[in-house]
């Protein structure tokens, strides 16, 4: 078994891509769910729109990157007003029933045969990260050090993406951190713990609301872009429903309603599953189990993702970090 | 709702790690029970198809030439004896298809003399072509029969049936899950993987035992029921005593239903399946309805089955409690009823209907790991759109769904038919919040 790619690759992922954007799509959740208690099950559809918001934009409209971010900006915003009017009114499981439904809706649309010509079907859409990394101030070549034997290098432009990414998780966990401070966020826990004491505090909970649901699915949008430039493409299927529960459970697992619990969640999450996902590939191709073939592997990791969900709620819901009074899961309604 | 809180009947006890050792230990045997099936060929049905009549006669040897849009062959084909012909494609998008007209028996031509058709194929879909043929010289006859009933109504028609079809399929299951919610607020994210498990149950002792779909179907809707009785019994009831508040429950069905699906993804793989018997039954017609005789007496079973549901609701004992539970568990039990008792028996219901449900679907459709997780969603839009929690408004809510569904591909595109019912749920929740026969009550 080759442990020098399985440990490089393993502490690669603690700080690698799909690391960046979930935690930033799990810190939109964390102001959405941790902090304001709204079950939204569709964060994958911002992140969705966001993405391909910016890769119609520049493919199709041929229009310049930073058009291409504004139009997924005020793609997710109005995404999020048009689920929130709806929903914020009604209790906790609709607004998940409906917030999943929306993210079907967005997915299947994204898919279609039908507008192919816009959002390319279920190839998606490629080509549109020039601009993104034309501003690489890298040079071409290999980033990092070796750690003994294990080399940890990635390339000049996933080096860029990360920077990127690693600034904007930075900027958000703050800009999170001085908002649940200050007076507003502080009436958004209210409405946590409490919504009829808030509203009868004289405060409007729906716009309340409303403004956390913008601003959690801004936050979360900058997934989309990261996974559409990271990877030079967007597809359909990356924003299904299975991409929201994944980021619950990295915001679980880190501790929900902490502003640094979805960036934690996300980095053991992924380090967990890479290094889980590569033992076990490397012990079936070596021969030492026979018992499930490579393509069974990757189910496998996704049942340990249900299992773990199912034992972190059970045993502790409060994640690593959390505190188990200030969490929106025991709320009986 | 505060009224929603079975817990408020339970005492502390019971460790919970032995209900997680249980329930795993459950899924162990499931596993267990699922590893024998071996794996057939793909049954994937994604490209055109069509059959050839000639005045109710089929048509043999007739010369198909499928391409692409731009005209890159794709495969020739000649239909056989039953008149039917079938091109599989690799990728979804528009095609040409060209019969030969000078493959067909002599006295034939085509109706309206346009050999040429530029179907749409859709991920995962057949689509059929249809070539309407008729003996040389008889068009103004034919014009004059054809002119009765529009080709509108006869596919409004046929769409509708395949509406109601589909509408009972989803109210087998959402009337299990609409009891759950009503009885202890567990919306159950993982009850698509119960309507799974149905089918691939049915499938193992189908397939893996040998024996036929018939008995194969009680065996797996009795085994389902056990299962259902047994999650209540060793995991979600251990969770409401323990306390475990609704939003939680409802994260941890997320985590059982993604447990289950890559349970099943192992065990029965990605492919789609279809079961030993029923599986390609010609078609019968009744009125402008044609479908497989299979789907007329599946549509029987659950219309009996339903009726039976719906009957002993109102009428037995059990039902009547399950309803006053389901309206208000802290009335009901201090009104003597045993509240414990009325969710396991309707645990085992409802997970005994959903294999059904399951069965069902597996037999109108095709049997896949995802088959519950991808009518999930359609079963939650007819369950809110009838009411969360009423028994009947699932019933109503699901063939409301399921017929706008069918229905609504006269004009949407059929890729996009789910995508108008999740919009109309979603349009009925602002307008009326409690669905059809919800009542009025405060859900804000």
């Amino acid at each position: 078994m080759d442990w020098i790619t399985i440990i490089s690759t393993t502490i690669k992922a603690a700080v690698g891509v799909e690391t960046v954007l979930y935690a930033i799509g799990a810190i939109g959740l964390n102001v959405h769910f941790g902090y304001t208690g709204l079950l939204n099950f569709g964060q994958a559809a911002f992140m969705g729109v966001a993405g391909y918001g910016l890769a119609v934009t520049v493919t199709v409209m041929g229009l310049p990157f930073w058009v291409g971010i504004f139009v997924g900006l005020v793609a997710a915003v109005i995404l999020a007003i048009l689920l929130g009017i709806p929903t914020l009114k009604l209790r906790a499981d609709y607004l998940a029933i409906v917030t999943i439904a929306a993210a079907e809706i967005v997915r299947l649309i994204f898919r279609s045969v039908q507008f192919k010509s816009v959002f390319g079907g279920s190839d998606g859409q490629r080509g549109f990260s020039d601009g993104f990394y034309a501003l690489n101030p890298y040079p071409e070549g290999e980033y990092g050090f070796n750690l003994g034997p294990v080399p940890l290098l990635f390339g000049h432009r996933t080096m860029w993406v990360l920077t990127v990414g690693w600034i904007l998780i930075a900027l958000f966990s703050f800009v999170v951190y001085l908002l649940m401070k200050s007076p507003w966020g502080r009436v958004l826990k209210a409405i946590r713990e409490d919504e009829d004491a808030v509203r009868s505090l004289g405060k409007s909970v729906f716009s309340y609301k409303m403004q956390a649901l913008v601003l959690g699915g801004v936050i979360g949008c900058f997934g989309g872009f990261i996974y559409g430039l990271g990877y030079a493409s967007v597809q359909p299927d990356v924003f299904g429903t299975e991409t929201t529960f994944y980021m619950y459970t990295m915001l679980i697992l880190g501790g929900a309603a902490r502003v640094l619990g979805p960036v934690l969640g996300s980095m053991i999450f992924w380090v967990l599953l890479v290094l889980f996902y590569n033992v076990m590939t490397e012990a079936v191709g070596a021969g030492l189990i026979t018992f499930l073939d490579t393509n069974q592997v990757g189910a496998m990791r996704w049942i340990l993702v249900g299992l773990g969900l199912i034992l972190l709620l059970i045993f502790r819901p409060q994640g690593i970090l959390g505190d188990k009074r200030e969490i929106a899961i025991d709320a009986r309604r | 709702m505060e009224g929603h809180n079975p817990a408020l009947t339970y005492f502390e006890g019971a460790p919970l790690r032995r209900a997680v050792i249980a329930f795993t230990a459950f899924l162990g045997g499931l596993i267990f029970l699922l590893a024998g099936p071996a794996h057939a060929g793909p049954a994937e049905c994604q490209g055109l198809r069509g059959t050839l009549k000639l005045q109710g006669q089929p048509v043999n040897g007739a010369k198909i030439a499928v391409t692409t849009e731009g005209g890159q062959p794709v495969k020739e084909v000649t239909t056989n004896a039953e008149g039917t012909w079938d091109v599989q494609v690799d990728k979804p998008g528009k095609y040409k298809v060209t019969l030969d007209v000078s493959s067909l028996p002599q006295n034939a031509e085509v109706r309206g003399g346009n050999n040429v058709r530029t179907p749409t194929v859709y991920e995962g879909n057949c689509s059929t072509v249809l070539y309407a043929l008729q003996a040389k010289g008889a068009a103004n006859q034919q014009q004059q029969e054809g002119g009765e009933s529009s080709p509108f109504w006869t596919q409004a028609a046929q769409l509708t049936f395949e509406g109601l079809n589909l509408g009972l399929i989803i109210a087998l299951a959402a009337l299990g899950l609409s009891l759950i919610y009503g009885t202890t607020g567990l919306t159950n994210f993982a009850h698509g993987e119960l309507v799974t498990l149905g089918a691939i149950l049915a499938y193992a002792f189908n397939i893996g035992f040998g024996l036929h779909l018939i008995p194969a179907a009680v065996i797996a809707v009795i085994v389902a029921g056990i299962l259902g009785y047994l999650q209540d019994r060793l995991f979600w009831g251990q969770l409401r005593r323990r306390g475990t508040g609704t939003i939680a429950m409802m994260i941890i069905s997320i985590g059982v239903a993604l447990f289950l699906r890559y349970v099943f993804l192992i065990f029965f793989g990605g492919q789609t399946e279809a079961f030993a018997q029923y599986t390609a039954q010609p078609g019968i017609e009744i009125g402008p309805i044609s479908a497989a005789p299979k789907n007329f007496v599946a549509m029987g079973i659950e219309l009996v089955v339903l009726i039976v549901v719906g009957f002993a609701l109102l009428r037995t004992r059990t039902g009547k409690a399950a309803r006053a539970v389901a309206d208000n568990p802290a009335l009901a039990a201090s009104s003597g009823i045993n509240v414990d008792r009325v969710i396991r028996i309707i645990w085992t219901f409802g997970g005994a209907i959903a294999a059904l449900a399951g069965i069902m679907l597996g037999l109108s459709q095709n049997l896949k790991y995802t088959m519950g997780q991808d009518i999930l969603l359609l079963i939650f839009a007819g369950v809110t759109l009838g009411g969360l929690g009423t028994a009947f408004g699932a019933l109503v809510g699901s063939l409301v769904v399921g017929l706008f569904i069918q229905v609504s591909t006269l004009w949407v595109p059929p890729e996009l038919k789910s995508v108008g019912a999740l919009a109309v749920l979603i349009i009925v929740l602002l307008v009326r919040p409690q669905g059809i026969l919800g009542r009025r009550e405060r859900i804000g």
